[in-house]
């Protein structure tokens, strides 16, 4: 058999997949809860690079992998709440707000990585932490399911988690019912006493959690370190893999599934002989390809429903 | 007696200019079903969502239950047990019924999580209760909007709230469904409640009211109570001229067929038959009038002459030339115009100008637009035009057509839809909304244009219109035309009543 396409069919290619399909997944489960309260999030790109930097700091400095989480989380979540705050309280375009957060991200996380770790690039003088693997007895005997899911950080797993906690939070809590009902009709949902702003703040929180998380897993799993603006884009790619998966639980979590595959295969071809830079733009082609046709059913299915 | 509600001297300037209450003071009883009438625009809408706290006035004072009070939003408003149904729908439309019912009053299990079966069980009994009959589980836009309606009366009636205002609430349900609802009032009055009602069918009003307020122009002119009103008194005093109830004279020459629908059957996307073989005439210069229950095809089938929807079989025929498949501009361009039955949905943009609105159907003819660069100084003529000779009450065209109340919007598109000289009108409720004074109006336009030659199909659920205008009555039931009348001058509601419930079939 043909080498590449043997390594592709290896279990190793699909344990590489779930590791850099995770972190997608987290943002783009924060991508999705906004979605789904009216918010368009486009600041997700910000809330991970600045929980990752969060996490790696903290945990060098109090060699505590709870507090470095802990702390990340709330650094990922006061950047969504300020894009709350420029939003819904000053009123201010949410994409406008998110950009400068992004951008505010981006020179902040290396302006104090200059200052603590004296680089501008990456923190690898820091002595910071990284999550552990995870090894499951049970999954041991099973030849080739624990190939691809046993061994995987431990991030991988709350990944898995917090789909379903995506999915428990949306379709069985009052929060989730009234995030829906605001994103869809925000007079209706306040005509019955619901409380608009509150709610899509509490999705912007949310938001900011998933995100961190995807933060956290990137410099802390994924890699070791923290590197200038180490999140690439998975910002953005997020809110593509949700609208994929039209922001239910399941569907996000295929549609970021789908890109890590992408982001596996490029992985994998990385020793051929392709110039890297074709490859590594492969995941953008992906995702407007993918964007194009899911928006042309998108309005074609607009205008059956409207008919 | 202690008023349930006091209102004093409260002013309402919208951010437009328009002055929508002005001073307006009234007194509430508690036990009473008290009815607010007035023309299109009054105010009356604008002074309930004062009440339930979606609009804060300028000027004046609230007193509920003796407390007054600074309603900032409606969850004070709640708060203070007043319920609300909306003249325009606030329901999600992706959400189930079920999930727009509990929403906001949803119980809980460990304190976080929904309680499905707690709500479900509390909804089941107040169906029981009311006699309301709702699908739960399916989603607001896969409902009729008769249904919706009930859904939104529903709401209200779950929310245990003891001050309940009903803004139009029976505006798209037919006689048996207001019927049903009245029974609710009164039994909501007898256990203590304190009902606020809006409608335009004075005799709705006649029969459920104990005390009747009447409007004009934001101010509040009369209070009486029932016994001292006659139906003509309340027409009389709202517009301040007479209205006639009494039918319109017969036409004088019935031309040849202009419309023909052919074994038209329609399966709608979940596959259910919703028009089964339907087949009928429409000529020129005659009224033909489809009476039926909400939601047994009419919507279909007005979605399918008007080209919003394909038939899965048969033939509609205008003019000898079969439309079906045709899109709507082809379908338009051979003069048939369609009044809808959302008019929020399908007849206005909501956020566009009022003039832009009245031209949506014919910007694109010279002398509108010229080598495809709008002509603003005519539109601008023809628009105040047609405000002016449809009495549509309005500050100025530039306005959204959002600011304007309910019943007026609902004269922007017989505006548009009339003013064009059509072949053929399919009306769907014209007048729903629309003040007696009005209504009048519009019913005459739709005389007049009969008496031109036009054909038309008039869709309601309100049988007094269909009697009124109609110079023959089809009645459908379950997708089937089931019953057809010639003679209309000596038909009665009552002798519809049982085949559009379908008790009966005709032959
Ligand atoms: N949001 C708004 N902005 C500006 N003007 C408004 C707004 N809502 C209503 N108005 C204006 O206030 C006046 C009163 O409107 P309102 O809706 O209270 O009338 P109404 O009595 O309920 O009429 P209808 O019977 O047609 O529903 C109208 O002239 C209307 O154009
Ligand atoms: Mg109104």
């Amino acid at each position: 058999m043909d080498p590449f396409l043997k390594s592709i069919l290896s279990t190793s290619f699909l344990f590489s997949v779930l590791r850099v399909a995770t972190p997608i997944i987290f943002p783009a489960l924060g991508v999705a809860i906004s979605a789904l309260s009216g918010s368009v999030n486009i600041a997700l790109e910000g809330i991970m690079l600045v929980s990752a930097f969060t996490g790696v700091v903290v945990s060098a400095y109090t060699q505590n992998l709870w507090i470095s989480l802990f702390s990340a989380i709330l650094a990922g979540v006061f950047i969504a709440l300020l894009l709350g705050y420029f939003s819904l309280k000053l009123k201010a375009d949410i994409i406008l707000a998110a950009i400068a957060l992004n951008l505010f991200s981006s020179s902040i996380t290396v302006f104090l990585l200059y200052i603590i770790a004296h680089d501008k690039g990456v923190s690898s003088s820091l002595k910071s932490l990284v999550f552990p693997s995870v090894k499951f007895a049970f999954l041991e005997k099973i030849p080739i399911l624990s190939g691809i899911f046993n061994n995987q950080n431990i991030l991988v797993y709350i990944a898995f988690l917090s789909v379903f906690v995506y999915y428990l939070i949306v379709f069985h809590t009052p929060l989730g019912l009234k995030i829906r009902a605001v994103g869809q009709n925000p007079e209706a949902a306040s005509s019955v006493g619901v409380d608009v702003v509150k709610i899509k703040l509490y999705a912007l929180i949310l938001s900011g959690v998933f995100g961190a998380l995807g933060g956290v897993y990137l410099s802390m799993g994924y890699v070791s370190w923290f590197g200038r603006d180490m999140t690439a884009g998975r910002g953005f790619i997020a809110i593509a893999a949700s609208s994929i998966g039209g922001n239910l639980p399941l569907g996000t979590f295929f549609g970021s599934f789908l890109f890590g595959v992408v982001y596996a295969l490029t992985n994998f071809l990385a020793p051929l002989n392709i110039p890297s830079e074709i490859i590594q733009v492969i995941p953008y082609i992906v995702t407007i390809i993918v964007l194009t046709f899911y928006s042309a059913r998108v309005s074609k299915e607009k205008e059956v429903g409207e008919e | 007696m202690d008023a349930q509600i006091s209102v004093r001297d409260i002013v309402k300037v919208y951010p437009n200019g328009v002055v929508a209450n002005k001073k307006v003071s009234l007194d509430i009883q508690e036990k009473t079903i008290h009815a607010i009438v007035g023309e299109n625009g009054a105010g009356k809408t604008t002074l309930t969502k004062i009440l339930f706290g979606l609009e804060l006035p300028q000027e004046g004072e609230i007193f509920v239950k003796g407390k007054k009070v600074h309603f900032r939003s409606p969850i004070d408003a709640i708060k203070m047990g007043i319920g609300m149904v909306h003249q325009h729908f606030m329901l999600a439309e992706n959400l189930t019924v079920f999930e727009n019912l509990i929403l906001g009053i949803e119980p809980t299990k460990f304190k976080i999580f929904l309680d499905k079966k707690t709500a479900k069980e509390k909804i089941l009994k107040y169906i029981e209760k009311y006699k309301i009959d709702i699908p739960l589980e399916k989603k607001i836009k896969e409902l009729p909007i008769g249904v919706k309606q009930r859904v939104e009366i529903f709401k209200a009636l779950l929310r245990d709230v003891d001050i309940l205002i009903l803004d139009e609430p029976t505006a798209v349900l037919t006689p048996q469904e207001a019927e049903v609802l009245f029974e609710s009032l009164r039994e909501l009055k007898n256990q203590g409640e304190t009902i606020i009602f809006i409608s335009h069918k004075l005799k709705e009003i006649k029969a459920i009211a104990d005390v009747i307020t009447i409007m004009r122009d934001g101010r509040v002119i009369s209070t009486n109570s029932n016994e001292e009103l006659t139906q003509h008194d309340i027409a009389r005093l709202m517009v301040g001229r007479e209205v006639s109830f009494e039918r319109v004279e017969e036409p004088k020459e019935i031309g040849k067929v202009v419309l023909t629908v052919k074994n038209l059957t329609y399966t709608n996307s979940e596959r259910i038959k919703v028009l089964k073989n339907i087949n009928f005439e429409v000529r020129e210069g005659e009224i033909v009038g489809i009476a039926g229950v909400e939601g047994n095809g009419q919507t279909e089938l007005v979605e399918l002459i008007t080209g919003l929807k394909t038939p899965t079989e048969g033939e509609i025929r205008l003019f000898d030339e079969n439309i079906s498949g045709k899109s709507v501009r082809e379908i338009r361009t051979r003069g048939l115009v369609h009044i809808p039955e959302d008019r929020m949905k399908n007849g206005v943009a909501e956020k566009a100008k009022l003039k832009e609105n009245l031209i949506s159907d014919r910007y694109y003819k010279p002398p509108f637009s010229n080598k495809g660069a709008l002509n603003y100084n005519y539109i601008d003529s023809e628009a105040n035009r047609l405000v002016k000779d449809f009495n549509i009450i309005t500050q100025s065209i530039e306005n959204p057509v959002s600011s304007l109340s309910g019943g007026n919007i609902q004269k922007v598109i017989v505006t548009r839809e009339l003013s064009s000289n059509p072949k053929v009108i399919i009306a769907s409720q014209p007048a729903r909304g629309i003040d007696v004074g009005s209504e009048e109006l519009v019913h005459n336009f739709i005389k007049e244009a009969r008496d031109k030659k036009c054909a038309v199909l008039l869709v309601s659920a309100d049988l007094d219109e269909i009697l009124k205008l109609s110079t023959r009555v089809l009645v459908i039931y379950n997708g089937e035309i089931v019953k057809s009348f010639n003679e209309v001058s000596t038909l009665r509601a009552e002798d519809l009543g049982p085949y559009m419930l379908g008790v009966k079939r005709g032959d």
